[in-house]
C-alpha cells in the first residue's frame, strides 16, 4: 500500500513541475530562451496569497485569483522590459544572463519586504483528504486538487492552441517569426502572451505547491523552477506534452527515490536520470529531430 | 499613379550596404521581374518592401501610401502577400491550418471560405492533402502551398520570392502557368528570380540587378532579345 501512496504523491509533484515546466517550454518554443526567472514567480505568487489572506482577509479563491492576474502582469513586464530589447541581441546569452539577473531581482526584493525567515503558509485547498481502502490509503486534499488541476490546465492548454486564433499563431511564431510576420501575426504580441500564460500558470504552481509543502521564503521557487526546467528538457523542450511527461516522471522518481533509496540522494538520483536520458536521447523524450526539407 | 512605388533605397546589413539606391514602380495588373545573379540584392528588396527589413534611405509607397515604417505584420491586411524564398511553409501544421493561416487577419467567414475553395480549385493537390502536415509535402508541393497561402488573404499583389527554386523543370513550367493564372485573375505580381529566362517569358515588364544596383531596365519581351543579358543571365 506504501508503494501506491508513494506513487500518488511522486505524481501530484510531478504535477505541480508539469505545470511549471509547461512555462519554460512554451516560451522556448517561442521566443527561444530559456526564462531562468520562471521559478521565482513561483514564490511571487506565494507570497501575494499568503498577504491577500492573512493581511487582507480576502477569501482564499480571491487571493488565488489575485496572484493569477499579478503573475500575469508581472510576466508580461519582465519580457518587455528585460528580454524584448535583447531578443534581436547578437548573442542569445544576453538574454539567458538577464534571466538570471531577473531572477536574484525577485528574489531580493522578496527578500527586502518579507525578510529570510521562513513564513508558514496555510492551505488555501478546502477539499477533505480521502481515505480509501479502509483507511490503509490516504490522499490528501491538496494530491486531489494538484492533479485535477494538472488535468484541467493540460486539456485547455492543448484545446487553446489547437482550436483558437491566438493559439494557431503561437504555433506559427514557434516555428518561423518571419513567415509568421508575412501573415499578419504580431509577433511582439505573441511572445507576450506566451509570458502572460506562463506566469499565470507559475502562480497556480506556487499555490499548489505551498499549499502541499507549506512553508514559504524568498528562495522557495528557485530549486522546483530548476527541477521543472530538469522536466521540461526531459519531456522534450518545446513540447507541450513532453512538458506532462517530463514532469509526471521527475516527480515519482524524487519520491521513490527519497523513499526507496535514500532522501539526502534524491536530488541527484533526479538529475543523474536526466543525464542519461540525455546521453540516450539529447532532444529529449518527445523532442524532435530537426530536419531540415531542401 | 503606381500601385508600388520605391523611391530610391538603400539597405544595410550593419556596415554593408547590400541595396545602393534602386527606384522602381509597379503598375495596377502588371508581370513585374526582378532579375540577377545570387547576391544582387532581390531577397533583400522584397523584405524591405514587405517591412521584414527596414532601409536606411528611401521610400516605398504603396497605393499613394507610405508604408516605408510600416511594420511587417500590418502589411498584408493593405493587400500585399509575400511568398518568401525557401516557400517557408509552417511544417508542424496541415495543409488547411496553413492555408488558415494566410486569412490571418481576415474576419469575415464566408469570405474566408470562398477564397479557401478558389485556392483548392487552382490547387487540387492541396485538397488532397488537406489534413496532411505541410512538412511532410514535397518541394514543388509546399511552393503551391506557399502560394495558396498567399493567396488566402486576398491580395492585391503578390511578391513571389524565387518560386521555382530547387523544383523539377515541370514543376517550374507548372508553377510558372500557375502564376500567369493569378495574373489573369486580376492580382498584381512582383517576381523575384534567378531563373531569368522563365521570369522574362510570363513578365511584362523587368528590373535586371546587379550589386545592389539596377543596371537594366524595360520590356520583358526586348530583354530576352538584348546581348548583354542573352550572355549574362540565359546562358546564350
Amino acid at each position: 500500500m506504501s508503494f501506491i501512496s508513494y506513487l500518488i504523491n511522486g505524481i501530484s509533484l510531478g504535477s505541480v513541475y508539469a505545470i511549471i515546466a509547461l512555462g519554460y517550454t512554451m516560451v522556448y518554443g517561442i521566443a527561444k530562451m530559456l526564462n531562468f526567472a520562471h521559478g521565482d514567480v513561483i514564490m511571487i505568487g506565494a507570497y501575494v496569497v499568503m498577504t491577500a489572506i492573512a493581511g487582507a482577509g480576502m477569501p482564499p479563491l480571491l487571493a488565488v485569483l489575485l496572484a493569477v492576474i499579478f503573475c500575469t502582469v508581472l510576466g508580461v513586464v519582465i519580457e518587455s522590459v528585460a528580454y524584448r530589447p535583447l531578443l534581436n541581441a547578437a548573442s542569445s546569452l544576453a538574454v539567458l544572463i538577464t534571466a538570471i539577473g531577473v531572477s536574484y531581482l525577485l528574489q531580493n526584493v522578496a527578500l527586502l519586504i518579507f525578510g529570510a525567515n521562513t513564513k508558514s503558509f496555510s492551505s488555501v485547498v478546502p477539499v477533505p483528504a480521502l481515505a480509501l481502502a479502509g483507511g490503509a490509503l490516504t490522499i490528501s486534499g491538496e494530491t486531489i486538487v494538484t492533479i485535477a488541476s494538472c488535468i484541467v490546465i493540460m486539456i485547455g492548454l492543448t484545446l487553446f492552441i489547437k482550436k483558437s486564433k491566438a493559439g494557431q499563431a503561437m504555433l506559427a511564431v514557434s516555428e518561423d517569426k518571419g513567415a509568421a510576420q508575412l501573415m499578419g501575426i504580431n509577433v511582439n504580441g505573441t511572445i507576450a502572451l506566451t509570458f502572460a500564460i506562463g506566469s499565470a500558470l507559475a502562480a497556480v504552481a506556487g499555490v499548489l505547491l505551498c499549499s502541499a509543502y507549506p512553508s514559504l521564503t524568498p528562495y522557495t521557487g528557485a530549486m522546483p523552477g530548476i527541477k521543472a526546467f530538469v522536466a521540461a528538457v526531459f519531456g522534450g523542450i518545446g513540447s507541450i506534452p513532453g512538458a506532462l511527461i517530463g514532469g509526471i516522471l521527475l516527480g515519482v522518481i524524487e519520491i521513490f527515490g527519497k523513499a526507496y533509496i535514500s532522501s539526502q540522494m534524491a536530488d541527484a538520483i533526479v538529475f543523474g536520470v536526466l543525464i542519461i536520458v540525455l546521453i540516450v536521447k539529447p532532444t529529449g523524450i518527445l523532442g524532435k529531430n530537426i530536419q531540415e526539407k531542401v | 499613379m503606381a500601385m508600388l512605388e520605391i523611391k530610391d533605397i538603400e539597405v544595410y546589413y550593419g556596415m554593408i550596404q547590400a541595396i545602393k539606391g534602386i527606384s522602381f514602380e509597379v503598375n495596377e495588373g502588371e508581370v513585374i521581374a526582378l532579375i540577377g545573379a545570387n547576391g544582387a540584392g532581390k531577397t533583400t528588396i522584397l523584405h524591405t518592401i514587405t517591412g521584414l527589413l527596414s532601409p536606411k534611405k528611401g521610400s516605398v509607397i504603396f497605393e499613394g501610401k507610405d508604408i516605408t515604417k510600416v511594420p511587417a505584420h500590418k502589411i498584408v491586411s493593405l493587400g500585399m502577400a509575400h511568398v518568401p524564398e525557401g516557400r517557408r511553409v509552417f511544417a508542424e501544421l496541415t495543409v488547411y491550418e496553413n492555408l488558415r493561416m494566410g486569412a490571418y487577419t481576415r474576419k469575415d467567414k464566408d469570405e474566408i471560405a470562398g477564397t479557401l475553395e478558389m485556392v483548392y480549385k487552382r490547387f487540387p493537390r492541396l485538397k488532397e492533402r488537406k489534413n496532411q502536415l505541410a512538412g511532410t509535402l514535397s518541394g514543388g508541393e509546399q511552393q503551391m502551398l506557399a502560394m495558396g497561402r498567399a493567396l488566402m488573404s486576398h491580395p492585391k499583389i503578390i511578391v513571389m520570392d524565387e518560386p521555382s527554386m530547387g523544383l523539377s523543370p515541370i514543376l517550374v513550367n507548372e508553377i510558372f502557368d500557375i502564376i500567369q493564372e493569378v495574373s489573369a485573375g486580376g492580382t498584381t505580381v512582383l517576381l523575384v528570380e534567378q531563373n531569368a529566362k522563365k521570369a522574362l517569358s510570363i513578365a511584362d515588364r523587368a528590373y535586371v540587378l546587379e550589386t545592389g544596383k539596377i543596371v537594366l531596365d524595360g520590356d520583358a519581351k526586348e530583354l530576352m532579345n538584348d546581348d548583354s543579358i542573352k550572355k549574362a543571365y540565359l546562358g546564350e
